[in-house]
């Protein structure tokens, strides 16, 4: 008998619930980036950004956020060929129906947020974790944080990084689009009234998401 | 009117088809779409050529036979209707119209625009059914159903298995026609018997043909000729993960 991890139902269900996940994910690293653009000194970011990498319960979410991308890719990529196969002889002439305009490229922005993914962990994760490029700094209460805030503004002074972001996160917000809406779909919550409401909190969530991620750097750019 | 038709042509299931161009003159716009065809035909029959092959039954939407993929889209650019009763008004003079079959794997074509749609029969067979013993018809009232209930119900049984949402689909899934089955039952106390087992079976079967997945795009819900609505692709899923848990 098919289940939820092989049968079409199934994977979707998973990858909804990584998606929904990861869309709470980004709340919580978008509250303290921004951090960034809000206070003159990097000083909260740096605190927050410590505390999120010792703090225990925090590492063990860190395992799972990476075990819920991945889940998310390889159910997504799995998904993605089955529905290339399932239309072996495409149409001449297709896509005239009228449907949401960024559910028919989630595959173009999965891949562009993928491209991302790679770049923005080689800029700052990796930096941070295993190149030690980053200088301690110690604040007013005595204590010696990572100064990865520093690293950040040092980064996105470089005008062809700063537009590499903001086009790729625009990527990120064309999939949160259609995905936010999609996933409620996908776990069967659909109502006459909510799903409309669902709707628009998806297209306002996109839209402070994706500004709010690309705010920084463009900031940053300009005003640090 | 004078309507360019680019039809696709394929002798049967090993041919490799292709889009032969045919110029049609004298069209009205008070015949359908499949009336137009029979026209062309009867024209290539007086030249000796071989007609386009189209399925067509009552030719009045209600039996699901017709189909076909008219300028990018299922039925044609006007909504709620099959391809038999979309009119040729929908068109005007000089246009050219792109006409294909279905397209999925689990669609194999026949013959030029004749697709084999028994994939639909092999999902309905492995559940989309109740099994009562035969006999005197019950009374018909005995069974309390709620109205709302018996509304939804309904408006998933007016799907008439054309296989219109999977070819509307980019992925050509057939979760729209399974879903419309599955609520269908799922909403009325006869079917709740077997409903676990119904929606698991086929939704197994429907991966098994070959059919795609669900992206939510909604495109089957913008083509249904009956206009079934993505609701019923929620409830799918939710009589599939509860008949998981429970
Ligand atoms: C932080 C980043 C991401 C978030 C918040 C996110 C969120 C989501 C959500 C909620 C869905 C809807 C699931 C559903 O329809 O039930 C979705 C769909 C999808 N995601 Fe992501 N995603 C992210 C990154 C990625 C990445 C990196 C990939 C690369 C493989 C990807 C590939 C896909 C694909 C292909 C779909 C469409 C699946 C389908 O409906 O067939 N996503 N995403
Ligand atoms: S021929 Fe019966 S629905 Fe079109």
């Amino acid at each position: 008998m098919s289940n939820i991890f092989t049968s079409s139902v199934g994977k979707k269900f998973i990858m909804s619930l990584a998606g929904l996940f990861l869309i709470i994910f980004l709340v919580l690293h978008l509250s303290i980036n921004i951090t960034l653009i809000l206070f003159k000194t990097p000083e909260t970011f740096n605190k927050a950004a410590t505390f999120m990498g010792n703090n225990p319960v925090i590492k063990i979410m860190e395992v799972v956020l990476f075990g819920g991308i991945l889940l998310h890719m390889i159910y997504g990529a799995v998904l993605q060929i089955q529905n290339l196969l399932a239309r072996p002889v495409r149409y001449k002439k297709s896509n005239y129906s009228q449907t949401s305009f960024f559910s028919k490229y989630m595959l173009h922005t999965a891949i562009i947020i993928t491209i991302f993914l790679v770049i923005h962990l080689l800029d700052f994760w990796i930096k941070n974790k295993f190149l030690g490029e980053v200088h301690d700094i110690t604040y007013a209460d005595g204590k010696t944080y990572h100064d990865l805030g520093a690293l950040v503004i040092e980064r996105f002074q470089i005008g062809w990084v700063v537009i590499v972001y903001v086009v790729l996160l625009l990527g990120l917000g064309f999939h949160l689009h259609h995905s936010f809406q999609s996933a409620f779909q996908t776990l069967g919550l659909n109502h006459k009234t909510y799903t409309p409401v669902i709707k628009a909190l998806g297209v306002i969530y996109s839209i402070v998401v994706a500004g709010g991620f690309i705010s920084i750097p463009v900031v940053i750019y300009f005003l640090k | 009117m004078n309507i360019t038709l680019k039809i696709w042509r394929q002798k049967n299931r090993d041919d490799k088809g292709k889009f032969v161009t045919y110029k049609l003159g004298d069209v009205s716009a008070e015949m359908t779409f499949l009336e137009m065809l029979d026209y062309l035909n009867e024209k290539l029959i007086r030249e000796g050529a071989d007609p386009v092959a189209f399925d067509s039954d009552c030719r009045e939407g209600i039996c699901g036979m017709c189909g076909l993929y008219i300028n990018g889209r299922p039925n044609g650019p006007r909504k709620g209707v099959t391809t038999c009763q979309l009119s040729m008004s929908a068109f005007k003079d000089g246009d050219t119209i792109t006409v294909e079959p279905w397209r999925a794997k689990a669609f194999p074509v026949i013959k030029d625009l004749v697709v084999d749609r028994t994939s639909f029969d092999k999902i309905i067979q492995a559940g989309g059914y109740i099994s009562v013993n035969t006999g005197a018809a019950p009374e018909a009232n005995a069974i309390p159903v709620k109205k709302e209930n018996a509304e939804r119900a309904f408006d998933a049984g007016i799907c008439i298995g054309c296989g219109s949402c999977v070819a509307a689909c980019t992925n050509a899934s057939a979760m729209l026609f399974v879903s419309a089955k599955v609520s269908q039952l799922a909403l009325l106390p006869q079917g709740r018997v077997e409903a676990k087992e119904r929606v698991r079976a086929m939704v197994q079967a429907m991966d098994e043909l070959g059919f795609g997945n669900c992206s939510n795009t909604g495109a089957c819900e913008v083509e249904c000729p009956k206009e079934i609505s993505l609701s019923h692709i929620a409830r799918l899923n939710r009589e599939y993960f509860t008949a998981g848990i429970t």
